[in-house]
């Protein structure tokens, strides 16, 4: 009844793992849900949910899942006690065992229980006991169980917890983001440094120290400007046409750079497929600069992201046209050199996929610029590239 | 199986829902830290100060600001204090532990018994704020560089942590909280909170309040709705100048303690004149 419930909620993509099934395995043996349907439901929603965004995927979940059983106190006390057998156990482990526990990393966590995870649907759809993979775990995973009830007969109305999860009040905070915030956020972060500079209001130790003895053991305090973020960042972003499908993906990188406190400023500036002479501040082309104008006001330090797929129609890279009246005709490529000229830590992200990199224009613009595929990993390698020391 | 544990069941000042009640339970049982979310004003900061005077357990409060850091909770070793004592020969300088001031996690620790202990807006801090914290929390214990000192929790206090959602948190933390989500009340719990607040509140102008909050929460282009907090203060602001009746229009009554931000005021105003100089 209740570990298929917890594969029901993987199914809905909650991160529930063997971690929350201990938790909700010892909660329940305390007997925090009071033997009713309504108290296992607010009991798991705590345990099993870490974010309001999965509340809606949870109640779904747990409907579909606990509709039209009525709750018999008897037999889900039986099941419990057969999961509190698998409790003690771990409460009987030794330090040792214990300390081997905690050295077991994350992603071993996460393997193993994936593999048992595929051993338990294949036993439940074979056989009619829904058990776990024979109890050889310290953390009771899956609740050996040999004697497979059912608890509950079907049929019956519905409990009052069911009624309130099939209200789906939390509706509105799914987000359903394709690539993770969080991970964007935590890639830029590397791209960071920092520098003293301003009010000297921090207190020097080596600095006083050394002064001190100098002093020939008088006391000097020697104080320095705080650590403050030195980064300056350059966004320039492709919008519109071949870009369309990826507008999802950009604004989240675009969000991650907003939000990012640990630079000192961010500039960001939007094209249309190539750059020729000019770039704009707002996403509709309001608001020019020219590119000469750009390299005046951000010194080299700056570090330069593209964001584009590179795709264009050949001609919109090589041909050469002038950017005013009077100015010698250049190309889209060679406004791409300028740049990459200018500023030593450039890179192009590309939302397309690397195989097709090569035989188009993106071949070119990757002669000029670092090319990283729009991945977190992809992001994570640009960011190396940007904090290489020239 | 006997539960050994005194259970939470709100407070008079503090009422709770079911959910609320079992998720506090929970990390109660389980000894876990409780992560609470929820809109501003729907009373997560309230909810420690509740459990401390359900459990008389002393309350000690983490402020989280942008600049803190996970060391600040634990202990910080005063080195200019020193520096002048050995100057000016005052005190024993040798003695590193007069100079270890601990923060709140570290205080919460060494208590003589066990205590709440608040961890407030976590998100407001770095994004590694909270996976600096995992281990002291979940061990219940860390050490002092300076002096060797183990720092080890003599009861286990309880932890609240509070967030508004500015940041992500990490899964790694995530994983090791009981979570809540405080609802926001509905008519009838709203109606129960009001009457903690204000016993003696006539019925018919609680009524009329709660009839126009709903209403202003309801309306579009909102930046910041009206919360628990914000209904509260007005009706106490209308009961001190005696109004004893509210309707909704535009000359309302200290719409200001609703409304804090002008462009609500402003679509306030659109609204109830009929939207007829509402543009998109």
């Amino acid at each position: 009844m209740i570990v298929p419930f917890l594969y029901a909620l993987r199914r809905r993509k909650l991160p529930v793992g063997a971690q929350e099934a201990v938790n909700l395995a010892r909660a329940l043996s305390l007997g925090l849900h009071e033997s009713s349907l309504e108290g296992f439901y607010e009991v798991a929603r705590a345990l099993l949910v870490h974010s309001e965004q999965h509340l809606d995927d949870f109640d779904i979940a747990f409907a579909e899942h606990f509709r039209g059983v009525t709750f018999d106190a008897v037999k889900i006390t039986e099941e419990i006690r057969g999961w509190l057998e698998e409790v003690q156990k771990l409460r009987e482990l030794t330090e040792e065992e214990k300390a081997s526990i905690e050295a077991l990393d994350l992603d071993e966590l996460q393997r193993l229980f994936e593999q048992r995870l595929k051993e338990q649907t294949s036993r439940h759809d074979g056989g009619n006991r829904w058990i776990g993979t024979g109890g050889t775990s310290p953390f009771g995973r899956g609740g050996y169980h040999p004697t497979g009830m059912r608890v509950g007969p079907a049929g019956g109305g519905g409990g009052g917890a069911v009624k309130s999860a099939d209200a789906r009040r939390y509706k509105g905070y799914r987000t359903d983001v394709v690539l993770d915030l969080r991970q964007i956020e935590v890639a830029l972060r590397r791209l960071r440094a920092f520098t003293r500079e301003g009010y000297p209001d921090e207190l020097d130790i080596e600095g006083t120290i050394d002064a001190t003895a100098k002093n020939a053991g008088e006391l000097d305090v020697v104080v320095r400007p705080q650590r403050r973020p030195d980064t300056r960042v350059l966004l320039i972003m492709d919008v519109g046409g071949s870009m369309e499908p990826y507008a999802d993906a950009v604004s989240q990188v675009f969000s991650a750079a907003k939000r990012a406190t640990h630079w000192k400023e961010l500039r960001t500036f939007y094209f249309h497929n190539c750059v020729y002479g000019r770039v704009y501040r707002t996403d509709h082309f309001a608001d020019p600069i020219g590119v000469h104008e750009l390299l005046r006001v951000t010194s080299p330090k700056y570090k330069l992201i593209f964001l584009g797929d590179a795709l264009m129609a050949p001609y919109e890279l090589l041909a050469t046209s002038a950017d005013q009246p009077g100015n010698p005709p250049t190309s889209g490529l060679h406004w791409l050199s300028v740049l990459r000229e200018h500023f030593p830590h450039s890179v192009w992200l590309n939302p397309e996929a690397p195989r097709g990199w090569s035989g188009n224009t993106i071949e070119a613009v990757r002669s000029v610029f670092p090319m990283f595929h729009l991945t977190v990993d992809g992001l994570t390698e640009a960011v190396q590239e940007l904090t290489r020391r020239r | 199986m006997t539960t050994e544990f005194r259970r939470f069941r709100g407070t008079p000042g503090y009422l709770t829902s079911d959910a609320l009640e079992s998720a506090v339970n929970c990390a109660l049982a389980l000894e876990k830290p409780l992560l609470v979310k929820g809109e501003p004003g729907t009373g997560k900061t309230l909810l420690a100060e509740a459990i401390s005077a359900a459990f008389e357990a002393p309350l000690i409060t983490w402020h989280v600001k942008s600049t803190t850091r996970a060391q600040d909770g634990l202990y910080v070793y005063d080195t200019v204090a020193r520096l002048y004592d050995s100057r000016f020969g005052d005190g024993d300088v040798r003695d590193i532990r007069r100079y270890i001031k601990f923060g709140p996690v570290g205080e919460a620790f060494r208590a003589d018994r066990r205590v709440v202990l608040l961890i407030d807006e976590v998100d407001k801090a770095d994004l590694e704020f909270p996976n600096d914290l995992l281990h002291e929390l979940d061990r219940m214990r860390f050490r002092v560089g300076e002096t060797g000192d183990d720092v080890v929790a003599r009861q286990r206090p309880i932890v609240i942590i509070t967030s508004n959602n500015e940041k992500d948190l990490p899964d790694a933390f995530l994983r090791r909280c009981v979570f809540h989500f405080i609802d926001f009340p509905d008519q009838e719990l709203m109606r129960r909170i009001v009457a903690v607040h204000h016993p003696g509140l006539d019925a018919a102008l609680l009524e009329q309040c709660l009839s126009v909050f709903y209403e202003v929460r309801g309306m579009q282009r909102m930046r910041k709705r009206p919360s628990t907090s914000e209904l509260v203060d007005w009706i106490a602001v209308l009961q001190r100048a005696g109004i004893t009746s509210v309707r909704l229009d535009r000359e309302l009554p200290f719409l200001g303690a609703l409304l804090k931000k002008e462009q609500d005021l402003a679509a306030f105003a659109d609204q109830l004149s009929g939207g007829r100089k509402f543009r998109s």
